[in-house]
C-alpha cells in the first residue's frame, strides 16, 4: 500500500511537470498550430536564472526559493514572447519553417547553455523541508512532490481563470476554434500570439525551477529531456486542449513509475506504447478536436 | 444636408483573387450604392464569397478596394475591419464554444455598442445570453453572425448569403432585420433567394466564372425573366 501511495504522488508529481511544459505546447499549438520545439528551451533557462539568482542569494531560505521561481516565470515569458515576436511571427502559416527554426533554436540554445554553464549538471540548494519527507498511509513522501503539484494546479487555475474572464481569453479561445473569423471582427490576433506565448513560456520558466529540485540539478539538457514527454502528453490529450494536457501529463506520469517499480524500468517504453495505442484508437486524443 | 456624396463608399477595381493557385475571381469592377442595398448575384461557384473575402483581405488579392475614399488593399483584414466594415460570412461561423453574450462581447468594437439595437431586432438572442453558440438552431446563430456586424456602427456592411438554409419564416426575420440595417448603413449583399432580393435591393451586379456580367438596377434584372435565367439559372 504505502508503495502505491509513494508512485501514485510522485508520478503526480512528476505529471505537474509535464503539465507546466504541455499547456504551454497546447496552448500555442492550439491558437497558431504551431509545434513549438523550442520551448524546452525556455524551461532550461528559466532553470538557471532560478539557480543564478539563489547561488547569490541564501539557497536554504523560503524566500530565495520564490524569488527563483518568480524569476524564472519572467525569464520564461520574456524569451517566449521575444521568440514569438522576432521569429514565429514572420512565418505565419508556414508550418514547415516554424518547425525548422524551432528546432533549430533549441538546438543552438543547448549550445549557448553549455557554452555558458558548461555541460556538467550543476547542483541545486533548497530550503531543508524540499529534501524531508512526510508520511502519509505509511508512505514516506518526499515533500517536493508537494511543491511540484501545487504549482501545476495553482498555474492550471491560473490559466482557465484568464481564459475565462479576460478580453485576451476571449480572443484565445475564439481564435483556437477560427482564427479567421476572429480577425474579420476587427481584432489584431497576433498580440493574442504574443501573450500566449508568454504564458507558456512563464509556465515552462516555472517548471525549469521546479524541475532542478525535483532532480536536484540544472543542466542544459534539462529542458529537451521533458520537452519529450511533454510533446506525448499533449498528443494523448489531445492537441490544443488544455484539459486534456492535465488529464494527460498525471495518467503518463503515473505509468511512468508503475511501469518503473512493477515491470522492471519499462516506464518509458510503456508512454510510447499507450501513445501508440491512443494514436490508433483514438487519432484526435483524449480531448482533442476532430478534423 | 447639403453635402454631396462624391465617391462611393465601396469600389473595387480589377480585383482578382485566387485560392490554391486557381483564380476565382477575375478583374472585377463596380461600385456599390452608397445607401441602401447592393446585390451580389450569380449561380453557385461563380465568385461571389471570394469576392467578399478578397475584399476583406481574407485570401489572397490583387487590384484596388477602396473603402470611403481610401485604398484597403494592403491592409490586413482587422485593420480593414476597424475602418467601419461589418462582414457576416457564410454559413454565419459563429464561435460555437463561445456563448451567444461572448460572440457580442468579442465582436464589440465601439466604447458604445448598439446593444439595445441588437435587443430590439432579436430579443431571443438576449434570453440565450449564456447559451452555447453552437447548441442554437440555423437561424439564431445566423441572428448572432448579424449581431456581431450590427452591434458597431459600421460605414458598411458586407452579408453573405444570410438565408441560406433557414426556414421561410426566419428568413423574412433576417430579411427584415437587415431592411432596417440598410436604413442606415450601406449593404453589399449576396444572396440567392430572389423575393428576399426584390424586397432589398437597388442595384445588382451579376457575376459568372468570377467576372461582372451585370451591373445595374436590381428590378430591370429581376423583371427580366429571360435575363434572369440567363444569368441566375432561375426565373
Ligand atoms: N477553399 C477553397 N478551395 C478551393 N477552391 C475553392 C475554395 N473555396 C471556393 N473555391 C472555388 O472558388 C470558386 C468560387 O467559389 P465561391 O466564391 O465560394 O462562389 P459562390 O460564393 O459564388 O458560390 C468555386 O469554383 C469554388 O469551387
Ligand atoms: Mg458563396
Amino acid at each position: 500500500m504505502s508503495t502505491i501511495i509513494l508512485l501514485l504522488i510522485t508520478g503526480l508529481g512528476l505529471g505537474a511537470l509535464y503539465f507546466l511544459v504541455a499547456s504551454g505546447l497546447s496552448l500555442i499549438y492550439g491558437l497558431m498550430g504551431v509545434l513549438n520545439f523550442a520551448h524546452g528551451s525556455f524551461l532550461t533557462l528559466g532553470a538557471f536564472a532560478g539557480w543564478e539568482l539563489a547561488r547569490r542569494m541564501d539557497g536554504s531560505s523560503w524566500g530565495t526559493l520564490i524569488a527563483s521561481l518568480v524569476l524564472g516565470m519572467a525569464v520564461g515569458a520574456f524569451v517566449a514572447a521575444a521568440t514569438e515576436f522576432l521569429l514565429i511571427r514572420r512565418l505565419y502559416n508556414r508550418h514547415i519553417e516554424q518547425v525548422l527554426v524551432t528546432v533549430g533554436l533549441a538546438l543552438a540554445s543547448v549550445a549557448l547553455f553549455e557554452g555558458i554553464w558548461g555541460t556538467d549538471a550543476i547542483y541545486v540548494t533548497a530550503p531543508e523541508w524540499l529534501s524531508q519527507t512526510t508520511e502519509i498511509l505509511g508512505a514516506r513522501v518526499p515533500n517536493d512532490r508537494f511543491l511540484m503539484i501545487g504549482a501545476a494546479v495553482l498555474v492550471l487555475l491560473g490559466i482557465v481563470a484568464f481564459l475565462r474572464y479576460t478580453r485576451f481569453g476571449l480572443i484565445i479561445r475564439a481564435g483556437v476554434e477560427n482564427r479567421s473569423m476572429v480577425t474579420a471582427l476587427g481584432i489584431d490576433v497576433r498580440k493574442a500570439f504574443t501573450v500566449v506565448f508568454a504564458i507558456g513560456g512563464a509556465a515552462a520558466g516555472l517548471g525549469g525551477v521546479l524541475a532542478s529540485h525535483y532532480f536536484g540539478y540544472v543542466s542544459p539538457q534539462l529542458g529537451g529531456s521533458l520537452l519529450i514527454f511533454a510533446f506525448i502528453v499533449t498528443v494523448i490529450g489531445g492537441l490544443g486542449s488544455l484539459a486534456g494536457a492535465a488529464i494527460a501529463s498525471v495518467v503518463v506520469a503515473v505509468l511512468q513509475q508503475f511501469a518503473n517499480y512493477f515491470w522492471g524500468g519499462t516506464g518509458d517504453l510503456m508512454v510510447v506504447l499507450l501513445l501508440a495505442v491512443v494514436l490508433l484508437v483514438r487519432p484526435t486524443g483524449i480531448l482533442g478536436k476532430k478534423a | 444636408m447639403t453635402e454631396i456624396v462624391t465617391e462611393s463608399i465601396l469600389s473595387v477595381a480589377g480585383l482578382s483573387a485566387s485560392i490554391a493557385g486557381q483564380q476565382v475571381v477575375e478583374d472585377v469592377s463596380f461600385e456599390m450604392l452608397p445607401v441602401g442595398v447592393t446585390a451580389l448575384l450569380g449561380r453557385n461557384g461563380v465568385g461571389k464569397t471570394s469576392t467578399l473575402r478578397a475584399i476583406m483581405g481574407l485570401i489572397e488579392r490583387s487590384g484596388e478596394v477602396t473603402i470611403a475614399g481610401q485604398r484597403v488593399d494592403r491592409e490586413p483584414t482587422h485593420r480593414i475591419v476597424q475602418r467601419g466594415v461589418g462582414y457576416v460570412p457564410e454559413d454565419r461561423e459563429v464561435f460555437s464554444s463561445l456563448t451567444v453574450a461572448e460572440n457580442l462581447r468579442l465582436a464589440e468594437r465601439d466604447s458604445s455598442p448598439n446593444r439595445q439595437l441588437i435587443h430590439e431586432l432579436f430579443p431571443d438572442l438576449t434570453d440565450r445570453a449564456g447559451q452555447l453558440a453552437g447548441t442554437l438552431s440555423g437561424g439564431q446563430q445566423q441572428m448572432v453572425s448579424l449581431a456581431r456586424a450590427l452591434v458597431n456602427d459600421n460605414r458598411v456592411l458586407l452579408v453573405d448569403e444570410p438565408t441560406k438554409g433557414l426556414a421561410p419564416l426566419i428568413v423574412m426575420d433576417v430579411a427584415k432585420a437587415l431592411e432596417r440595417a440598410a436604413q442606415t448603413v450601406p449593404v453589399l449583399l449576396v444572396e440567392q433567394n430572389l423575393q428576399v432580393v426584390r424586397m432589398l435591393a437597388e442595384k445588382a451586379i451579376v457575376l459568372e466564372g468570377g467576372r461582372v456580367v451585370y451591373d445595374g438596377s436590381a428590378e430591370e434584372l429581376l423583371s427580366n425573366e429571360a435575363l434572369t435565367k440567363e444569368l441566375l439559372g432561375v426565373a
